[in-house]
């Protein structure tokens, strides 16, 4: 026999918790692999969590309309039917007997706790989860710094009372230059913990608190939501860690809007809209291979060569802005690219996307250009190091070579691309190569790939 | 300049201002001849004159009635009260009348009601209370309750000029033990500004009044036998409180500890928490704690009253807990 736990997943890099929306199975009710058993919303994605294994729910520990954080155990499936609900659910862990629990001497006047609690410095237990250390063995501050720093407080050894995690802890911990949780392995491993890339440890809070600002008569005050708070903190980051270049190039669509032009019905009886996206994101996954330093990674003073090829997409949302990604976008043809770009933007926006859908992007592409922009310097999403913004693809005069060797101003259709990339690990050249690569397989695009 | 006695110290603040400003005048009971129950007022009728330091009937609510009839004809009138304990029969007058007339009828009240409180003198229970929880719930009053010599000249002097009503604690266990060397000039403390006592950056301890002295006792302790550094913030104002001192050293530190004499229940140690919780909950590394008097009357046995007070030992108990924390 066999318990298994179903976790909370990681609904998105940079997501850290998400909320026990609703359980579709019960205790004791039998599930099959891949059953959704319970439903989660998150600041990003709701999405039903199918079951990891077959067998019968046994536990249930977080219930409806509980926010854990993320890898918090939040059921328990028994693999072997017979014993499943019998066995007796996890004990709840033994009440801290601190010292207020005892009678003190003067009103308010707790009597000391042993200073053994200081210097024996336990290390956290394995039995304890990242939701009981954080609800019971933290303070606000703690949290906080947690929270800024990017750290997973259940590996800081506590050395408050009970195993509590101190600020001290905290800072022993940062200067002590404990790996962070993300981005630790040089070489391309699963996508772990907090999704910010916590570039070096002892690095200072993410975003340098603002001055506050008095608000005017008849201003409007919103607190910022958990989604526009983690863009912000990933948008200062990225420009504080990245040593950000931006290099524009101008394309010219009219071979591109020719080949779509000829394909666009035939799509669409496939149910697929053919859009100058679906070109951009095949010419871009077919020119990474040859362009690996594009197509990578930064982890402390280590660059992450990524294996594989997984193009996101930048969707804007009215909540906010969300990457999916298409996974292995240089194995798909043209027809493929399209129908994945159509179907994460479609379950973006009904909030349908799965974990999977946003996790491991190696490159990102964002398309402001569909609201008329020329062309925008976009932030690279970290820890990878290159992001490619789409301008508007308009008609535009341009200088044509004629066949005698004249010029003349013809009509062509155009857009403009800027890449911004990492100088810490791209040079100039290696994009200017990429770009100029991209930008040859675009104006000669195959037409056979229709 | 010599070192005077915290009680020197507000005489002298009296007498300076008595001499800048012919509206100020002083009455109470047995305040003239007498000087005073503690001779706070010895010699200030025989400088200024009887019309000027008045000796009154035992009545506290005439007192402050008289005081306030005189304030509102543009008088600058410092009543003392025998023993701070007494206020209470001056409850109705403190709290309708006085800390309402401003908003009642524009008529400003600058008097100032002082008196010795507190306890650590074995003076049982009707001479040894601090009642300023009482009047903390009272808009329109404010608050003052020194711990240094200086700031006990600077701050009577500062409670005389404020055009409001300021009720004045004089710890009695601080009129002789304490001592300063006065600041030359024309010395002001202003009301409503708390004072970093003592530099800390492990816990701080956030007090005002006689136990600000047990509070740096404790800190000396602390950091011989802990190795912790203590801040201690002398409040100096409890209305207005110092929100401003009270986050900077709650964002310094990350751990409080509240004291005061005053009973626990009801107490300031129970508003500042609140505020803490309110203006910066997520500088917090330890839950807020409070040492503060037993809620009973102050018990007349020195035994029984070093129990119920507040005592170093117990804040450096109470400490070393939220340093553990």
């Amino acid at each position: 026999m066999a318990r298994i736990d179903v976790i909370m997943p990681q609904m998105g890099e940079s997501i850290t918790e998400g909320t026990m929306s609703r359980w579709i199975k019960k205790v004791g009710d039998t599930v099959k692999r891949d059953e959704p058993i319970f439903e989660i919303s998150t600041d990003k994605v709701d999405a039903e969590i199918p079951a990891p294994n077959a067998g019968v729910l046994a536990e249930v520990i977080v219930t409806e309309g509980q926010t854990v954080a993320v890898g918090t155990v939040v059921a328990r499936i028994e693999t072997d039917a017979s014993t499943a609900v019998a066995a007796p659910a996890a004990a709840p862990p033994a009440p801290v007997v601190g010292a207020q629990q005892v009678a003190p001497t003067a009103p308010g006047v707790p009597p000391a706790a042993p200073r053994a609690a200081k210097t024996a410095a336990p290390t956290p237990t394995g039995d304890e989860s990242a939701e009981e250390r954080l609800k019971r063995k933290s303070t606000p501050l703690v949290r906080k710094m947690v929270e800024d720093h990017n750290l997973d407080l259940g590996v800081i050894p506590g050395s408050g009372s009970a195993g509590r995690v101190t600020k001290q802890d905290v800072l022993t911990y940062l200067e002590s230059g404990a790996p962070a949780p993300a981005a630790a392995s040089p070489t391309p491993g699963p996508v772990v913990g907090a999704q910010h890339p916590a570039p070096a440890v002892s690095a200072p809070p993410t975003v340098p608190a603002t001055a506050a600002v008095a608000a005017w008569e008849g201003d409007r005050v919103e607190p910022w939501s958990r989604i526009r708070k983690l863009t912000a903190d990933h948008m200062v980051l990225s420009r504080r860690v990245s040593a950000h270049v931006n290099s524009l190039i101008e394309i010219d669509f009219s071979h591109v809007a020719g080949v779509r032009k000829k394909y666009k019905d035939d799509y669409a009886e496939r149910g697929v809209n053919l859009t100058f996206l679906a070109f951009i994101v095949k010419a871009i996954a077919d020119n990474l291979r040859k362009h690996p330093i594009v197509n990578a990674a930064v982890s402390g003073d280590n660059t992450v060569y990524r294996r594989d090829i997984n193009v996101g997409i930048a969707v804007a949302l009215d909540w906010g802005l969300i990457v999916p990604v298409i996974r292995h976008a240089d194995e798909l043809s043209l027809l493929g690219v399209a129908r994945g770009v159509q179907d994460l933007a479609d379950r973006a926006r009904n909030k349908r996307l799965t974990p999977e859908d946003v996790q491991r992007g190696t490159f990102t592409i964002t398309n402001p250009g569909g609201f008329g922009t020329y062309v925008g310097t976009p932030i690279i999403n970290q820890p990878q190091v290159a992001i490619l913004a789409v301008g508007a693809i308009e008609k535009r005069p341009a200088v044509i070579t004629m066949p005698d060797g004249s010029d003349a101003i013809g009509v062509r259709t155009k857009g403009m691309f800027c890449m911004a990339y990492d100088h810490r690990v791209v040079d100039g050249a290696d994009a200017d190569r990429f770009l100029a690569d991209v930008r040859k397989t675009l104006h000669a695009f195959p037409e056979s790939q229709g | 300049m010599a070192e005077i006695t915290f009680l020197e110290a507000i005489r002298e603040g009296l007498d300076e201002e008595m001499q800048r400003d012919p509206n100020v005048f002083c009455l109470g009971e047995d305040i003239g001849g007498f000087g005073g129950a503690f001779k706070v007022t010895e010699g200030l009728q025989a400088k200024h004159g009887e019309a000027r330091v008045i000796d009154t009937p035992i009545s506290e609510a005439g007192i402050v009635g008289a005081a306030a009839g005189a304030a509102h004809y543009g008088m600058r009138p410092v009543v003392e009260m025998q023993f701070i304990d007494f206020v209470s029969c001056a409850y109705d007058m403190l709290t309708n009348y006085v800390a309402t007339a401003r908003y009642r009828a524009f008529l400003p009240c600058p008097i100032v009601v002082r008196g010795p409180s507190g306890g650590y003198v074995r003076g049982g229970p009707f001479h040894s209370q601090n009642p300023e929880a009482a009047f903390l719930h009272t808009p329109g009053l404010k608050i003052a309750y020194p711990a240094t010599a200086e700031d006990a000249k600077g701050m009577i002097k500062a409670a005389i000029r404020d055009d409001d009503p300021v009720l004045f604690f004089e710890h009695k266990y601080l009129y002789r033990r304490i001592k300063g060397t006065m600041p030359p000039g024309d010395h002001v403390v202003p009301l409503g500004k708390a004072r970093v006592a003592r530099e800390g950056k492990d816990l701080s301890i956030i007090t005002y009044a006689a136990t600000v002295w047990k509070a740096l006792e404790a800190a000396e302790q602390l950091e011989k036998e802990d190795g912790l550094s203590v801040e201690v913030i002398d409040l100096r104002s409890l209305l207005p409180l110092d929100d401003e001192a009270i986050v900077a050293t709650v964002r310094k530190t990350n751990r409080v500890l509240v004291v005061h004499e005053d009973t626990v229940t009801g107490g300031l140690a129970g508003e500042i928490t609140a505020r803490i919780n309110e203006l910066c909950f997520e500088w917090l590394d330890a839950p807020v704690r409070r040492v503060a008097a037993h809620d009973v009357p102050l018990p007349y046995a020195p035994p029984l009253e070093d129990y119920v007070l507040p005592q170093t030992s117990d804040i450096v108990r109470a400490s070393r807990w939220l340093a553990a924390y």
